[in-house]
């Protein structure tokens, strides 16, 4: 089945991207957004029919290397 | 002493770090990433400097789930020294052999300069050569190395002297000019508990030889060798 993993800075977490991001945009006459932050989405495939299986080894992938669980929080989503 | 160094897709400090080794009288081998054991008789694995995997997904992460990792853990547990120079550091952060993490510089840039550290310690096998709180003059090279960890950690990472080396000024103040990575308590090294693993991210290896522009990196190699 199809899944996406979403991981992002958790709050309180200094991101310069996200900063220079928005001031990006500003720059570009985008205005009126604020409190970039930046993260990372995995598309994925699991090898799996379980949903709760599937769910067990997302869960390891983003605990094991896709996340860094000191700054980032991660969600799992299966289609 | 017996250094092995391992080599990751992309370490390119690795020849500069085992060149800083051998000037202060260390032997050492070279350690491929997908190797599961260190040579016998390894008294220190070195992770070195450069972009291992292409710093792809983050700075270390997929280095510090390598095979050898497995290895440098295990020589690590049995009180084995380990020292993580710029991109090691990053790695024995991703790893687990150290707690935090170097976030992107805190100035969005690479920073690439000359740098005064303050010696925090002198009690260790990584810095026995140095004084107390002496000033060094080595260098970065890095875009990640804002050193981050929760306030917990900093605490006891305080509370327990287990920072080695932090950013300075000349004289050794811990100004905010001193610490362009946007550190947390301008620390550039710090210890894992039993002080037998450093990870820093300044370069020591690049200031071993008068000739090209500096000694003061060479402490740390000859505290190592001794």
């Amino acid at each position: 089945m199809k899944a996406r993993i979403v991981v992002t800075l958790k709050t309180g977490v200094l991101d310069p991207q996200g900063k220079a991001i928005e001031a990006a945009l500003k720059s570009f006459g985008i205005q009126d957004i604020s409190g970039v932050r930046q993260g990372k989405v995995f598309d994925l495939e699991v090898a799996s029919e379980d949903r709760e299986q599937a769910e067990a080894t997302l869960k390891a992938a983003c605990e094991k290397l896709l996340a860094n669980t000191v700054v980032e929080n991660y969600t799992v989503e299966i289609a | 002493m017996r250094a092995a160094v391992v080599v990751f897709p992309g370490s390119n400090r690795d020849g500069d770090v085992a060149r800083a080794l051998r000037h202060s009288g260390a032997e050492v081998v070279s350690v491929w990433h997908a190797d599961t054991e260190l040579p016998a008789g390894t008294d220190l694995a070195v992770v070195p400097g450069g972009f291992s995997y292409g710093d792809y997904l983050r700075c270390g992460a997929i280095a510090g789930r390598a095979a050898a990792m497995d290895a440098v853990r295990a020589h690590a547990a049995r009180g084995g020294l380990v020292l993580g120079i710029c991109n090691g550091f990053q790695i024995l952060c991703e790893s687990g052999l150290l707690p935090g993490v170097l976030m992107r510089n805190v100035n969005r840039r690479f920073i690439c300069h000359r740098q005064f550290l303050r010696v925090e310690r002198t009690d260790t096998r990584f810095t026995s050569a140095y004084t107390q709180g002496q000033v060094i003059d080595v260098c970065v090279a890095h875009g990640e190395g804002n050193y981050f960890a929760d306030p917990a950690t900093i605490d006891r990472l305080e509370g327990e002297g287990r920072v080695a080396f932090r950013y300075c000024d000349a004289e050794g103040g811990l100004t905010e000019d001193a610490n362009r990575n946007g550190s947390l308590n301008s620390i550039a090294g710090i210890y894992s508990e039993q002080r037998n693993v450093l990870g820093m991210m300044p370069h020591p290896e690049n200031f071993v030889d008068a000739l090209v522009g500096g000694v003061d990196g060479k402490g740390l190699f000859d505290s190592l060798a001794a």
